[in-house]
């Protein structure tokens, strides 16, 4: 299972990690959701992958996975979302603005800033 | 001694500088009263306090701040802070009286009052403070406000500038000051003053002595104007007269005069000292006499003037002589008297004159013959005439460089000599050229007698320098032992004030600098014709401005090339940044990369499984232009993750996993309408080039990634979650584990994340609440399949029973697999769904729901929660759970924690709606193109 999960998640985050160097707005998103499945797996495993009962403390209960990595996977799958949301929205914005969904155009040149 | 009133001396000006903001924009005189009672409050505080440190004690104040960084707000009142405190509320009160005639009346005060007494604050609390880091701060404040003080005439650009070349300069001396104060603190072992002064031997002996005392002092120096950073103090008089005469008689360049003598015990007593010390004070006295007399604004006569005497004090500090810091505090009072007498007449005859070029003024002691008066006596005591208090300190100061042993003894006392004469040739200057001569002919004002309250504060200044001069004994004698015991760190030798010591080596000084003084003034016409032919035609301030842009100019030359803002670049340096870190603390840690566990084994699911996500992954990778191919892509390798949480055994996991996929896959979508199509020409060479590059780059991580998962999974370790198994139950009140550790365990973390949930939810609402987007080519046409029929229909029966079995996965989320992210999740899809089917706008006036409100209630509900555990005297988010009886159910478990997962539903709920309406509505408001 170990060279399974291993292969699974470096093929997870070397595709994430190409599309987000990628020079268009949604292949960054693709990409940094890929990088986030990765990530998740990879934390849910620092609980360790060989005890198969669920977390749950019913009576009788032995042998449970490891229920601290499962609660922060939990709520970075939801914050996953929340940022990949945001960065929905701030590439529409940059395309409303630039009018281009490349990254780096219509940047603003150093010493610029706030002039407008 | 501990004595609280001490806060209450530094608070009082600051609490007084926002009533002065309030009341200036009504009334003048308020403000005037109200700027004078804060000081003269300060002085009354003083006066109470006086008794005990005039007898030996040290009083203290402290209130525990930051123990962890060594800073508290520790206070200290000895000898030296109280006479300045004297200074800074004594002078400050005619400050402020003198300023109410000063500035004209269409001006309001209350923004000068208001500078001035946050300024006054800053300074008490640099000569109050017993903390030194609290004395950086403070000190920083007075670097502020006397930018904002010397700025007030903003509208004009040379006062502009003028109060950027302060700030620089001083701004700059402060953080050399940080760091010297730091390293001090660590040299010492405590940022306490009374434990610093104890540690002389420790500190003087300690390696990094010499770099501490260099940023020491440039502090210093730069606050006080000292050789090469005098520059900034003659431009300063850009600032109206009355912050002149505070800022520049006994306050702010005090301020590094004050350092020198409050660190005296601590810092001097080395050759370093002596040499740096010495040598800067030196040339800071003879090269500001010298161009105080080629000035022709008698306001810049008297800064340069000002930068002479600080220079005097500085050399006397510098010399190590038993008596030398006795005669710098001394000169500290005399120059502070007379200087702001003269800044103030100088604020006079400006005022009543409208010049203060002093080849057009002059013979005004015809038509002001009072205000001559006090001039002259003030000048005499600039000069060192006898009789005047500026005599006495500049005595002890020619009695101190014969003090001196070798040849050092003749080079100094020529240093002072000479510079006597140069102090007797521009009071001479000032006193000759604005009021001697001939009546003046072309002023802009006929000259009269000002209003008599303005006088007021000189003649009080004056009337003490005489009385300082003539019965020194009575006059000063004990306020200068105090002073002067709190610098020496010891008691001081027996003070002998007195006019006449006997025909000795500095009366003969005294007289040569008298008579020399006369004959240098007399040739002055001479010297001005060396000086111009020796005049360099770079005026400071435009010197200051080329270097200031020049550093502008490179700092965003080095940035631009630095930083060439692209996110591509800054994304692949971090990666490389990030792989160099992994490598390098693999290499240092040592020891084999796999552990003894092996690789394990895997059935025909698993690999299975391996086989879908490789599809997912690359077609994502490969279709990433045909954008919904590569959404769907996506989501297989979403629903492997799922998969590998069922696996792995995390129901939640799975279940929340699931239903984010979804929300996502819809937000893709919803995003896909505006995004222009990814179509490629012929990829540039340079784009090819790129390609390889960021293929080696994703196949490093990918490796690299792997390689840590494999380091990890091969090697056995104990996890840290038995305890939070074992409390879940009687800890908790339930038998989820990972619920009852997201709800009551680490709930305070939990909060922290949907608290992040709603900002990004928000977030998206700002970015895109009125935008106008043109859908993309080929997208505008599909609107006729709007509101799909079957989806619609279907959606009828749907949404009371997702809604149920969000319900069902909330209510027993405590106790298996479920709880209030996955039902929020759940609720929000089925929301959506609803939104799909019927339309955004049918949607919305039918869920009349707010979800913004709905937001921050549900974090409201969340930190109720927490905060409701106070009332029982425990601490936030403790919970606590019982169970019921409701009839109809069985035995239901009720916990507090629920009320909180309540909440982190609500967030959710209103956090994935909020985020996913706004951008359906983007297609209510497109803006057709063409």
């Amino acid at each position: 299972m170990a060279i399974i999960l291993a292969l699974g998640i470096g093929l997870m985050m070397a595709g994430g990690v190409w599309l987000a160097l990628r020079p268009r707005s949604f292949s960054v998103v693709l990409g940094l959701t890929l990088m986030s499945y990765a990530v998740n797996l990879l934390i849910l495993m620092s609980g360790r992958i060989d005890r198969r009962v669920p977390p749950l403390a019913l009576p009788g209960a032995e042998d449970l996975a490891d229920p601290l990595p499962q609660a922060l996977v939990l709520t970075a799958i939801v914050i996953g979302f929340g940022m990949t949301a945001f960065l929905i929205a701030l590439a529409l914005k940059a395309l409303a603005v630039n009018r281009s969904d490349r990254l780096g155009e219509g940047a603003v040149p150093p010493g610029d800033e706030g002039k407008d | 001694m501990a004595e609280p009133l001490l806060f209450a001396l530094v608070a009082l000006p600051f609490l007084a500088a926002g009533l002065v903001a309030a009341a200036g924009a009504r009334s003048r005189r308020a403000a005037a009263l109200l700027a004078g009672g804060a000081m003269l409050a300060g002085l009354l505080m003083l006066a109470k306090m006086a008794p005990a440190v005039f007898a030996g004690e040290t009083l203290y104040a402290s209130l525990v701040w930051l123990p962890d960084w060594g800073l508290d707000l520790a206070l200290r009142l000895d000898g030296l802070g109280l006479l300045f405190v004297l200074l800074i509320d004594g002078i400050g009160l005619l400050i402020v009286i003198y300023a109410a005639y000063y500035l004209p009346p269409d001006d309001r005060l209350g923004r000068f009052y208001l500078l001035l007494l946050a300024f006054a604050g800053g300074m008490l609390g640099v000569v109050l403070a017993e903390n030194i880091l609290l004395m950086l701060l403070f000190w920083e404040i007075t670097s502020l406000t006397s930018f904002l003080l010397i700025a007030y005439k903003y509208k004009d650009l040379d006062t502009r500038i003028a109060a950027r070349m302060a700030l620089a300069i001083t701004g700059g001396g402060g953080l050399a000051l940080l760091a010297g104060l730091l390293m001090l603190g660590e040299m010492a072992g405590s940022f306490l003053l009374t434990d610093i002064l104890g540690r002389g031997d420790q500190i003087r002996a300690h390696a990094s002595y010499p770099v501490m005392l260099v940023l020491v002092l440039l502090g210093a120096f730069t606050k006080s104007a000292q050789f090469p950073f005098h520059f900034w103090l003659p431009n300063a008089m850009a600032a109206p007269t009355p912050a002149s005469a505070y800022l520049h008689s006994a306050t702010m360049v005090k301020a590094g005069v004050f350092l020198l003598c409050r660190l005296y015990p601590a810092l001097s007593g080395t050759e370093l000292w002596f040499i740096l010390v010495s040598t800067t004070g030196a040339v800071t006295f003879l090269l500001g006499a010298y161009l105080a007399l080629l000035r022709h604004d008698f306001k810049g006569l008297l800064a340069y003037s000002t930068i002479s005497h600080l220079g005097l004090i500085t050399l006397l500090l510098g010399l190590g002589t038993a008596f030398g810091p006795v005669a710098a505090v001394f000169h500290i009072i005399n120059h502070a008297v007379f200087k702001a007498s003269l800044f103030m007449v100088a604020g006079i005859v400006d005022h009543e004159t409208g010049s203060r070029d002093m080849r057009r003024l002059s013979g005004l002691r015809r038509s002001m013959p009072y205000t001559t008066a006090l001039a002259v006596l003030a000048s005499g005591a600039m000069a060192g005439v006898p009789f005047l208090n500026g005599f006495l300190s500049k005595e002890m100061f020619f009695a101190e460089t014969v003090a001196l042993g070798g040849a050092l003894r003749w080079l100094m006392a020529g240093i002072a000599t000479l510079g006597g004469v140069l102090a007797v040739a521009y009071s001479a200057k000032f006193v000759n050229d604005v009021f001697l001569g001939p009546p003046p002919t072309d002023l802009p004002r006929t000259p009269h007698e000002p209003v008599w309250m303005m006088r007021v504060p000189v003649d009080l200044l004056v009337a003490i320098v005489l009385i300082v001069g003539l019965f020194p004994q009575f006059a000063v004698a004990p306020l200068l032992r105090t002073a002067s015991a709190a610098v020496l760190g010891s008691p001081v030798p027996p003070l002998d004030l007195a006019i006449w010591h006997g025909f000795n080596l500095p009366m003969v000084m005294s007289i040569v600098a008298l008579g020399g003084g006369l004959v240098y003034f007399t040739r002055r016409e001479q010297v001005f014709s060396i000086a111009d032919r020796f005049a360099f035609g770079l005026p400071s301030p435009v010197a200051f401005e080329r270097v200031y842009y020049g550093l502008v100019a490179g700092s965003r030359a080095l940035l631009a090339a630095v930083d060439q803002q692209s996110v591509r670049q800054n994304f692949g340096l971090m990666l490389i940044f990030t792989a160099v870190l992994g490598l390098w603390s693999w290499q240092s840690a040592g020891g084999p990369w796999l552990g003894h566990l092996g690789f394990g084994s895997f059935g025909a699911a698993e690999l299975l499984g391996l086989v879908a996500m490789a599809l997912g992954v690359g077609g994502v990778v490969r279709m990433h232009r045909q954008r919904l191919v590569a959404v769907m892509f996506l989501s297989v390798v979403g629903l492997v993750v799922a998969l590998a949480f069922v696996r792995l055994a995390a129901p939640d996991l799975a279940l929340t996993q699931l239903s984010v996929e979804v929300a996502s896959i819809v937000l893709l979508l919803l995003a896909l309408r505006y995004l222009p199509p990814d179509v490629e020409a012929e990829p540039e060479p340079k784009e090819r080039a790129r390609r390889w590059r960021d293929a080696g780059l994703a196949g490093m991580v990918g490796l690299g990634t792997a390689a840590l998962v494999l380091a990890m999974l091969t090697r056995p370790f104990d996890t840290i979650s038995a305890w939070h198994i074992a409390q879940s139950v009687p800890g908790g009140g339930g038998s989820n584990i990972v619920n009852v550790i997201l709800v009551d365990f680490r709930g305070f973390d939990t909060m922290g994340e949907v608290a992040v949930l709603a900002m990004a939810a928000l977030g998206i609402q700002a970015l895109l609440s009125g935008l106008k987007l043109p859908p993309a080519v080929g997208n505008a046409s599909r609107e006729a399949d709007r509101y799909p029929i079957m989806l619609k229909m279907m959606m009828q029966p749907m949404l009371p029973l997702l809604l149920a079995i969000a319900v069902y996965l909330f209510l027993r989320g405590h106790n298996l697999p479920g709880g209030g992210f996955v039902a929020g999740l759940i609720i929000a899809m089925a929301l959506l769904l609803q939104y799909l089917a019927s339309g955004i706008e049918v949607a919305r006036t039918r869920l009349r729901t707010d979800f913004v409100r709905l937001l921050g209630l549900g974090l409201g509900l969340c930190a109720l929660t927490g905060a409701a555990a106070f009332a029982f005297g425990r601490p936030f988010l403790t919970s606590t759970h019982g169970y019921v009886h409701p009839p109809v159910i069985e035995k239901f478990e009720l916990a507090s924690a629920m009320v909180f997962d309540l909440g982190i539903l609500m967030v959710v709920v209103a956090s994935l709606v909020l985020a996913l309406a706004e951008l359906g509505t983007l297609s209510t408001r497109e803006v057709r193109e063409g």
